[in-house]
């Protein structure tokens, strides 16, 4: 029945403009596979919402796809370049970012130079701008270790910081992990203010409902390494969502 | 007074002995700083460190055998070139350690450590089949035999100076390749975390390449200045491999603060105490105060305060 219900939606969203195409996409770690061939479509300027429970593959999915794990099978085809087997760095120069949980900034270095680690891959020299415009506190806390930022800081930060690689797809795992509510709210706005302004593509895995609601264009439900659900945000059922969620 | 000494000739042998030990200390460091680095970025225990020291030792000498022999009016400044030479020469066999072999290794601290060990034993053999195994000494140009007398009872050594200023510069420029330049917030953000770093879009196997090369040229350039303190044997590396651990253990992989820190205090207890002890007691001693240091102070001497 699953199964069924995919085929019709994905036939009524599926955009004419595809950035990031995921095709049939198995991944193990060892011998135990997590997920078990993945289809996902995500067009340009869509907010994708991946939401599931624990230890149903969201993480490993956004891993899979920057390339900390490698792929056992299928493919990840980014603006019609197949990026399957490409060291991360590669996959972040055709145009991947990522901000993975727990935002692994490098803690030892200043927030100024956390920003220009992105900068390199494209070769830039001065942190544009548009990304201190987004973020201010970012400027005034240029020379603090990003070790010492609070929480909300610190994922602000691996936002910047993935954004100054000017990727097309952005991937943010569970970015309201350990933020305090208020910061969600904003969060959501931000993310889609960015998308409006530069026409991103984002794919973002989430437990916390509101905020899927709020940011998604389209949600996907992964569940045991397979995607059983899809639908546009005007089509969600928060009370059918929450069940997908609950324990 | 004291052991017999008057208080003059205390001073006397405690500012020669501050030199020598300075003269180790730059050995050291120079040797720490590259082990450090390695360690610290890809966590790879090169135990093939002391060979790339040799290497540049033996640089020097086929350096200053080709001024002698072939362009004698140049020898004075043979020195120069030889540091160059022993840097490029070293980094160059570095940057091809780490391409042919190290590369895959990453991630298994024993199989690397077993890896380099017979690295360490390859190229020993082959210093041997090349140079012989009798030890061989660098001729100095006249000009840095001599020494400072800044007294009659002391006197300081023109190549000593030489070596130590040689090991400041050099510690200057790591400084400010790491802390400045964009390669060494590069290679900061890959020694932080390595798959965060290709997240991000750096280029990690190049800078693993590079940074390899690196450390083991600046081993290079010690060899060239351990040329100027012993004699060069093909096994002559494995007896500061143990003491480069140490000072870098002491130090702390975190920062060339520690790293410096821990070279000054290990060479400078060495120095005096071997005067006055002998060598293996001097070795003892400052080995006990390591490790009981170490025991209160696991991460080292100097360690950064930061959440991580």
């Amino acid at each position: 029945m699953a199964t069924e219900s995919i085929d019709k939606i994905s036939a009524v969203t599926a955009l004419p403009d595809i950035t990031l195409d995921i095709k049939d996409l198995h991944v193990a770690y060892g011998a135990s596979e997590v997920l078990h061939g993945v289809d996902l479509q995500v067009g340009r300027g869509e907010i994708v919402t991946l939401m599931g429970r624990n230890g149903m593959g969201k993480t490993t999915l956004m891993k899979a796809l920057i390339g900390n794990i490698a792929a056992r099978s299928g493919n990840i085809i980014l603006d019609g370049k197949d990026i399957t087997h490409l060291p991360s760095w590669q996959r972040v120069k055709a145009g991947l970012a990522y901000v993975p949980q727990g935002r692994m900034i490098f803690s030892a270095m200043t927030v100024t130079e956390n920003i220009e680690s992105g900068l390199f891959v494209r070769g830039g020299r001065t942190i544009p701008q548009k990304l201190y415009d987004l973020f201010p506190v970012l400027k005034e806390l240029g020379e603090r270790r990003g070790g010492n930022l609070s929480g909300g800081q610190q994922q602000q930060l691996a936002i910047a910081r993935a954004l100054a690689t000017g990727p097309h797809v952005l991937l943010l795992d569970e970015p309201t992990e350990g933020i305090q509510p208020s910061l969600i709210l904003e969060l959501a706005r931000t993310l889609r203010k960015i998308r409006d302004e530069t026409d991103l593509s984002i794919i973002v895995s989430e437990q916390v409902l509101s905020f899927a609601l709020d940011v998604a264009d389209r949600i996907v439900v992964i569940e045991g390494g397979n995607i059983i659900h899809q639908c546009s945000r005007a089509e969600a059922d928060g009370e059918q969502l929450m069940r997908f969620l609950s324990v | 007074m004291l052991w017999g000494y008057s208080f003059s000739d205390l001073t006397s042998i405690f500012v020669m002995q501050s030199f020598a030990g300075l003269i180790l200390f730059s050995v050291f460091l120079l040797m720490a700083l590259g082990l450090a680095i390695v360690f610290g970025q890809m966590g790879v225990i090169n135990m093939a460190h002391g060979e790339f020291m040799i290497l540049g030792a033996y640089t020097t000498y086929v350096c200053s055998q080709v001024f002698s022999r072939w362009i004698p009016t140049l020898f004075g400044a043979y020195f120069f070139i030889a540091v160059i030479l022993a840097f490029i020469v070293a980094g160059a066999v570095g940057m091809l350690l780490e391409w042919g072999l190290i590369r895959f290794l990453y991630r298994r601290p024993l199989d690397t450590l077993l890896a380099t060990w017979g690295v360490s034993l390859m190229l020993q053999q082959l210093f041997r089949s090349v140079f012989g195994a009798r030890e061989v000494g660098v001729q100095l140009p006249d000009w840095m035999m001599g020494s400072f007398n800044l007294n009659e009872t002391t006197q300081i050594p023109v190549n000593g100076v030489i070596v130590v200023g040689l090991t400041f510069f050099i510690t200057l420029g790591i400084y400010a390749l790491l802390l400045k330049s964009r390669w060494g917030c590069q290679v900061r953000a890959v020694m932080q975390n390595r798959s965060m770093a290709g997240a991000v879009g750096i280029n990690t196997e190049w800078i693993d390449r590079l940074t390899f090369g690196l450390g083991c040229g600046v081993a290079g350039v010690a060899g060239a200045a351990f040329t100027m303190i012993g004699s060069t044997s093909p096994t002559a590396g494995q007896q500061y491999i143990v003491d480069t651990f140490l000072v870098v253990a002491f130090g702390g992989t975190q920062s060339l603060g520690g790293t410096i820190a821990s070279a000054f205090s290990i060479s400078q207890a060495r120095s005096i105490l071997e005067f006055f002890l002998s060598g293996s007691m001097a070795q003892v001693i400052v080995l006990l105060t390591v490790i009981g240091i170490l025991m209160l102070r696991p991460q080292g001497l100097f360690s950064m305060k930061v959440r991580r």
